[in-house]
């Protein structure tokens, strides 16, 4: 009996303790940016005057998020990374699970050596060979072109590929097997039954390419270098410059970058956290 | 449905062997149109790069000067070099913050094992910093850390006045530390995230059981969480050695490397691009990749021979089965710390 009782009690502490820590632990991650959502709705008087921990006068000021806005002509960077991320969602969509398809169900000379071609470069780190691949987009005259970004994107793009090939590996072989009886060509196995059932592995593979191509900062910096050609990360880094310590202005450009991000991620959760677990290979 | 498909598909094998020969063309189409442009575009983007970056490293020359041939040298000034070395000093701050920040997440993905009410909005706060772009990352911290602003203001509550906050990005005793701190809030919670995973592809009924014969939650972390995750925690350590020197765009934007806050890829990236000294950069990036699948190699080792049969004898079986399942989650995926 008395053991019960200082279970109970034992039961209370870790209670407390692990709701402390958890809330506490919440806070911190959440201070950064509540900061900043704080110091953008001020005006510079306001933002002058008072500690970031003051509250504005008034959530209704818009002032900086529009000023910002336009400033960093980020209505272009959304533009073109609009484009940038639907072209290269679809087509590195199409091309990772054709090969995948090709590579899971089918044994031919070479195709172990081409998995394992493709495994070794998920270890090469993206910005290290920026330093040759630049050269590269140079000869081809792919610089200050979106389609030449988009492509680089695409080529660089390993983790859909892992995605699809986990999936296609519990894809029964039967269901391919049959169609081809049925009269079905090897295409027409993949378009037409195959391709419908890859849902929950498109799902991943666009939440976690789309966040990586919408955050990508290193190749549209060097490859996309006009003015008109900027993405929403490289417009955002033009803040370094002339804004200096106007931090009213930066936060609002931070919120507005950080805006869709947080609303895909309130939305769909569950994908991300899903996604997170099965295909966080490479950056 | 699938057992049936395949008792079936079995049936017909037969008649599907006589049916191959006729869609061999077919089949050799369908692979080679598949694959053309992904294996195009992992020659032109991958290997031509990367052998192109083994011919250069040997050059001194920028880009658009062929420049002459040097042998080793900029591999000795890799190591040699003030401000390269530095890097790699720098780095060891870095793998000092993954290792917090392993324990961190490794803490936290624990006490929401233990159910708490409203664990998934505890969850999603934590997560978040990982969506966030790391030029966003670079200017929330460069405000945070700004003399007179955020943290400062926060110390101020506590009775800390201004004049004796230190300079956070300034004072080269502290600024590292403040830069790692950045990376640590960004990927705690991701990591938080894929432990939890793992522990919780642990049967739900062994905790239940475990609570039933009196394990405290101390016992139930040592003998049922911790063999759970211990192969994702290890493969954490090893890669935040190669992540610990890819960290770029929060360092980029908040110091540009000055102060001694250089990265390996921030001073690589200056070294490219500003001295435009094309073949020390390569080879930079050669020992990093020459790091990288050192790291690999001692990965595979490590699970081959530590992990073999992975287990003490209180291990039970479904808990190595966990171990394995959370072990086959981390090769595949693996978390990534910096970067």
């Amino acid at each position: 009996m008395g053991k019960l009782k200082h279970m109970k009690l034992g039961d209370w502490i870790f209670n407390i303790v692990q709701y402390v820590m958890l809330i506490s632990a919440s806070i911190i991650a959440l201070i950064p940016v509540v900061v900043c959502i704080f110091t953008a709705f001020k005006t510079d008087a306001e933002y002058q005057a008072t500690t970031p921990l003051v509250l504005p006068e008034s959530f209704g000021n818009f002032d900086n998020f529009v000023q910002a806005f336009t400033k960093a002509n980020m209505l272009r960077g959304f533009l073109n990374t609009g484009i940038v991320l639907i072209v290269v969602l679809v087509l590195s969509i199409l091309f990772a699970s054709m090969l995948a398809y090709v590579l899971d169900r089918f044994r031919f000379i070479g195709s172990g050596l081409i998995r394992n071609l493709f495994m070794f470069a998920s270890l090469i780190p993206g910005i290290a060979t920026q330093v040759t691949v630049y050269q590269i987009m140079y000869n081809l005259r792919l610089i200050n072109h979106l389609y030449g970004y988009i492509i680089v994107l695409c080529g660089t793009d390993i983790i859909s590929i892992y995605i699809f090939l986990q999936f296609f590996e519990n894809l029964p072989k039967s269901l391919d097997e049959s169609a081809i009886l049925d009269g079905c060509s090897y295409f027409g196995v993949f378009f037409k039954i195959l391709f419908p059932l890859l849902k929950p592995a498109i799902v991943t593979s666009c939440v976690l390419k789309g966040v990586s191509v919408y955050n990508e900062y290193y190749m549209s910096n060097l490859y996309l270098q006009s003015s008109e050609l900027k993405t929403i990360s490289t417009a955002l880094y033009t803040f370094t410059g002339p804004y200096g310590s106007q931090y009213n202005y930066i936060c609002a450009g931070v919120l507005i970058t950080i805006l869709p991000i947080l609303v895909l991620f309130l939305i769909c959760q569950k994908q991300v956290y899903g996604g997170m677990a099965a295909g966080a290979v490479k950056g | 449905m699938s057992k049936s498909a395949t008792s079936q598909a079995a049936q017909r094998k037969s008649a599907m062997s006589s049916l191959l020969g006729g869609g061999k063309t077919n089949r050799i189409l369908v692979i080679v149109t598949f694959m053309f442009i992904p294996l195009l575009l992992l020659a032109v983007f991958t290997y031509i790069p990367f052998l192109e970056m083994v011919r250069f490293s040997f050059f001194n020359r920028t880009y658009l000067d062929e420049g002459t041939f040097v042998g080793w040298k900029n591999y000795i000034d890799v190591f040699s070099r003030k401000d390269i070395f530095g890097s790699l000093i720098v780095s060891v701050y870095y793998m000092g913050g993954a290792v917090v920040q392993l324990a961190l997440a490794l803490f936290f993905a624990s006490l929401m094992v233990f159910k708490a009410k409203g664990s998934s909005i505890y969850k999603a706060c934590m997560f978040f910093p990982y969506l966030i772009c790391g030029i966003a990352v670079g200017f929330i911290f460069k405000f945070f850390y700004a003399h007179g602003y955020v943290l400062d203001s926060i110390l101020g509550l506590f009775g800390i006045p201004l004049e004796d906050c230190p300079l956070w990005l300034q004072n080269q005793n502290i600024n590292n530390i403040a830069l790692v701190a950045t990376s640590v809030w960004r990927y705690t919670g991701q990591n938080m995230v894929l432990f939890l995973g793992a522990m919780m592809s642990v049967d739900n009924e062994l905790y239940e059981a475990a609570s039933l014969d009196g394990a405290g939650r101390w016992q139930q972390f040592k003998y049922i969480i911790l063999p759970s995750i211990k192969t994702i925690i290890v493969l954490n350590l090893i890669l935040s050695i190669s992540g610990s020197l890819s960290a770029f765009e929060p360092p980029y934007v908040i110091t540009n490397g000055t102060m001694g806050t250089g990265t390996y890829f921030v001073i690589m990236n200056r070294i490219a691009h500003e001295n435009q000294k094309v073949g020390l950069a390569c080879a930079m990036a050669i020992v990093l990749l020459g790091i990288i699948v050192l790291c690999t190699i001692g990965q595979n080792l490590f699970f081959k021979y530590v992990f073999k049969d992975g287990s003490e004898d209180d291990v039970t079986r479904a808990e190595r089965k966990a171990a394995q399942k959370a072990a086959k989650l981390a090769r595949r995926g693996g978390a990534r710390v910096h970067g």
